[in-house]
């Protein structure tokens, strides 16, 4: 079915491929952007970035290595395992989160210097946000590459596949960087609690996905799997914050912290 | 040799922090609901439900289990 010949018919064969691509890398590339944001604005930026510039270098090297057979690499298991990761860490975070909202409420959420939070202040690698970053990109950028060869050597339109597909993760990456000011404005506590929420809920759709179990609605449900932890997690709060059950969590938080 | 005997405690210990940390039953509890995921998915039977549940079920029962281990015995009674 190719159409290259004419300039009119070679543009409305390479749109399609364009706009698919760049959606489709748009949607990774935003999970991707979403948990080094994250991860970075509640662990500290350096070891975040570093396993994210890790985490591209190792995908060049499997894509250079790989090239058009890169389709061929079984991504099921890798899902699983990130996946698995990611969600028994989210759902640490996602407790402390909700336990530390319930204590302190949403009122007065400047940061406070007494706050307990999980900012690493040591000299070395922070290794919990430099995996965290690595493994998201890593994914997610392998879930990109996926999308460039199957549309681009499906439509024999490699080269704009691959054009959109960068433009999708330059895009989408420089929208996280301009977030990423606004980000770091709000409380600890509240962004271990919104972190905790995201790795859970990508973890539980990567983890389940990885088992070959299809989500209805597709990629949609993340966003059904989020509203349900969302809700899940209000009620928690709400139920902390009853009674006698703040003062005491107040007094104690030091203790959950950690 | 003692540097990477360091290296490699080190590296186990992250690992088990990142996986264990402070509650056992939550990486027990995703490992479970994985498998009964996997399980499910074998009979055909609608397995994506398990892991949005065991999530519900483990996050509350994890803020439990955080207070009584920190002996908040108070905040139990009064739950």
């Amino acid at each position: 079915m190719c159409l290259a010949g004419s300039g009119d018919a070679g543009v409305t064969a390479i749109l399609p491929v364009l706009i698919t691509a760049f959606l489709a890398s748009s949607v990774e590339a935003i999970e991707m952007v979403t948990i080094v944001v994250g991860v970075g604005a509640t662990r500290g930026w350096r070891s975040t970035l570093l396993g994210a510039a890790v985490g591209f270098v190792v995908l060049a090297v499997v894509v250079a290595v790989f090239g058009l057979a890169l389709s061929a690499i079984p991504i099921a298991p890798l899902r699983l395992v990130i996946g698995a990761l990611l969600l028994v860490f989210g759902l640490q975070w996602l407790r402390k989160g909700v336990v530390r909202v319930a204590a302190r409420g949403f009122a007065g959420m400047q940061v406070d210097a007494n706050q307990e939070t999980e900012m690493w202040t040591e000299k070395g690698v922070d290794w919990t946000a430099f995996v965290l970053s690595f493994k998201g990109v890593l994914l997610e950028g392998l879930e990109v590459a996926f999308i460039v060869v199957s549309v681009g050597a499906t439509a024999g339109q490699l080269g704009p596949a691959v054009a959109s597909g960068a433009a999708a993760l330059l895009v989408v990456g420089a929208i996280g960087a301009v977030l990423s000011r606004f980000v770091a404005r709000i409380p600890r506590s509240f962004l271990q609690l919104v972190v905790g929420l995201l790795l859970t809920t990508f973890g539980s759709f990567w983890a389940t996905e990885g088992l070959g179990v299809s989500w209805p609605g597709g990629d949609v449900a993340i966003l059904g799997l989020l509203a349900l932890y969302l809700l899940t997690a209000v009620i928690n709060i709400a139920v902390e914050r009853r009674g006698p059950h703040r003062v005491r969590l107040t007094g104690n938080l030091s203790g959950v912290a950690r | 040799m003692m540097r990477v005997a360091s290296w490699l405690v080190g590296f186990g210990r992250f690992w088990y922090r990142f996986i264990i940390g402070d509650d056992w039953t939550v990486a027990a509890s995703v490992a479970f609901g994985l498998t009964l995921t996997a399980l499910l998915n074998r009979g055909q039977f609608p397995a994506w439900v398990v892991i949005p549940l065991v999530v519900i079920v483990v996050l509350r029962a994890s803020i439990q289990r955080s207070k009584r281990t920190k002996g908040h015995a108070g905040v139990k009674r009064a739950g």
